[in-house]
């Protein structure tokens, strides 16, 4: 497969831990200026695609490019820099507990630019006003419901306006109304700040509705990707089980036990 | 042979963990901070929750161990006619052992454990992959001042609970038992040498300080993310804190007042 302007290049990665495979020779794109969801069922190591991207992790093999950097490769003060174009929304959102809302906004500007207090507390309204928590400025993060927290580390995730934002489990957890909200948000922000986003969630119609492109991945490897629509209109089974749901298919409904039987018989 | 073997695989474990631990201390320690005025108000920070939140313990477990030790050393020295050398017992006891010693026990349960608790909870709601993730060392912004707040604290803290102690002392001593205010104060006058008894104390209560500190911050960034692991680590800082001020007390008392 491939895609015209890849912003991301997943190469052959393999990625164990300790004995368990999570993947093996994954290799996938993921498009420049368009929303990617990357679905599959829970512990396929999602989250570890993202902590791999953010280089957080090593693969055992393979290279994962970045605007076509190597980013196992980088320095760590290399490494920092091409983190301070990348933004990731946290599935917890990771706010830090000992400041404000808007403190919390700030901090990636103080520490990276050289803007004063006062153009940094202009871009901080302007950030929460984007994700429409404008009057929950001076609140504490302890302070915020599940839905509020997510939209301010949002606010947070794009305070450096990068150009790759990381979604993890956006929509875990959240009830129909923030669904919507983050939803459109997502679309907003990819279409009017011209970012590349990638979204990595197990909710099926929040992420079809608002992917451009779909990676799925099952059992270690990627099972389908192409544009939204052909991913709806797919006839492999796997992929047919993991969008409708079905309790039993190509992916079984039993974990599968060890061969010893002689243990049920004691 | 099969227990030989496992002897030397914990022990390399063992080797391992104490070198991450070092190579953890020493980045912490030594990345510079970027920008100063922000690392001197993450400091005082700090400070505060490590050390002022730590007064009323100190103040008041320092008042009772001088009660006690006045009371127990006036019943053994009346019956030799020496009461009044109570406040050379009490002085040297609290100056050379019993402060550093006590100080650092308490102050691994009362900062340490939360350190660590509230370091392994920062992990565990990834505040600290955020920090990476915004190209911002963790180690430079949440392990660093909370480690130099605790080494400065202790050793204050050891002198406050001193202080405290003497005045407990006093108080059980010449206000309730009777013996006489100015013998009390110059026997403590003519036997403390500053050098021998109040600096070795400040030394001890050092090296606990960086022992106990060390042990909390790093418990707390390598703890298993989860509320059992925090628990566990929480534990972990308790028990090995205490233990290693124990052991270390025992070779800097050798080293400091022991004669060979």
């Amino acid at each position: 497969m491939s895609v015209v302007d890849a912003y991301i290049k997943v190469q052959d990665v393999s990625f164990f831990r300790g004995d368990r495979v999570i993947y093996e020779d994954v290799s996938l794109s993921i498009p420049r200026g368009k929303i990617t969801a990357v679905m599959g069922p829970s512990g396929t190591g999602k989250t570890t695609l993202l902590r791999l991207i953010a280089a957080q992790l090593a693969p055992d093999s393979g290279t994962v490019l970045v605007d076509g950097q190597n980013v196992h490769s980088l320095s760590r003060s290399e490494l920092y820099k091409v983190r301070k174009k990348m933004g990731m929304l946290f599935q917890s959102g990771a706010l830090f507990s000992d400041m404000s809302v808007a403190e919390n906004i700030a901090f990636p500007m103080e520490e990276h630019t050289q803007l004063d207090a006062k153009a940094i507390a202009d871009i901080v309204a302007d950030k929460l006003y984007s994700v429409g928590l404008r009057g929950a400025a001076d609140l504490m993060p302890s302070e915020l419901s599940g839905g509020m927290a997510r939209r301010v580390a949002l606010a947070r995730a794009i305070a450096l306006d990068p150009e790759l934002v990381m979604y993890d489990e956006p929509f875990t957890g959240q009830d129909p109304i923030s669904k919507g909200v983050l939803v459109k948000l997502i679309r907003q922000l990819n279409d009017t700040a011209n970012m590349t986003s990638v979204l990595v969630s197990h909710d099926v119609e929040e992420s079809l509705s608002i992917a451009d492109h779909v990676c799925i991945l099952a059992g270690g490897r990627v099972i389908a990707e192409g544009a939204a629509d052909d991913i709806r209109a797919s006839n492999d089974p796997e992929v047919k089980q993991f969008l409708n749901g079905e309790p039993d298919g190509p992916v079984p409904f039993h974990y599968p036990e060890d061969d010893n039987s002689d243990r049920v018989a004691l | 042979m099969k227990a030989i073997g496992l002897l030397g695989a914990s022990l390399l474990d063992w080797l391992e963990a104490v070198g991450r631990a070092g190579i953890f201390l020493v980045q912490s320690i030594f990345r510079l901070p970027v920008r100063f005025k922000e690392s001197i108000n993450l400091l005082v920070k700090q400070l505060y929750s490590v050390g002022v939140l730590s007064l009323v313990i100190i103040v008041v477990s320092g008042a009772f161990i001088g009660m006690v030790l006045s009371l127990q050393g006036y019943s053994i020295l009346a019956k030799f006619g020496s009461e009044e050398a109570v406040g050379q017992l009490l002085a040297l006891s609290l100056l050379r052992e019993l402060s550093p010693v006590v100080t650092a026990l308490l102050f691994a349960g009362r900062a340490g454990s939360s350190l660590t608790a509230e370091i392994g909870l920062m992990k565990a709601t990834e505040q600290l992959s955020s920090f990476e993730m915004m190209g911002v060392d963790p180690l430079r912004r949440v392990i660093a001042p909370r480690f130099i707040a605790g080494v400065i604290c202790l050793p204050i803290l050891s002198l406050i609970f001193s202080a405290s102690g003497i005045l407990g002392g006093h108080l059980v001593s010449v206000e309730w038992l009777g013996v006489y205010d100015g013998a009390f104060w110059s026997s403590m006058q003519q036997s403390v040498y500053f050098d021998t008894d109040i600096v070795n104390g400040l030394i001890k209560a050092l090296c606990f300080s960086v022992v106990v500190t060390w042990i909390a911050v790093y418990q707390g960034y390598e703890c298993v993310p989860t509320s059992e692991g925090i628990g566990k680590a929480t534990t972990r800082t308790v028990v090995l804190g205490s233990l290693a001020i124990l052991a270390l007390d025992f070779v800097l008392t050798a080293a400091m007042f022991g004669d060979f």
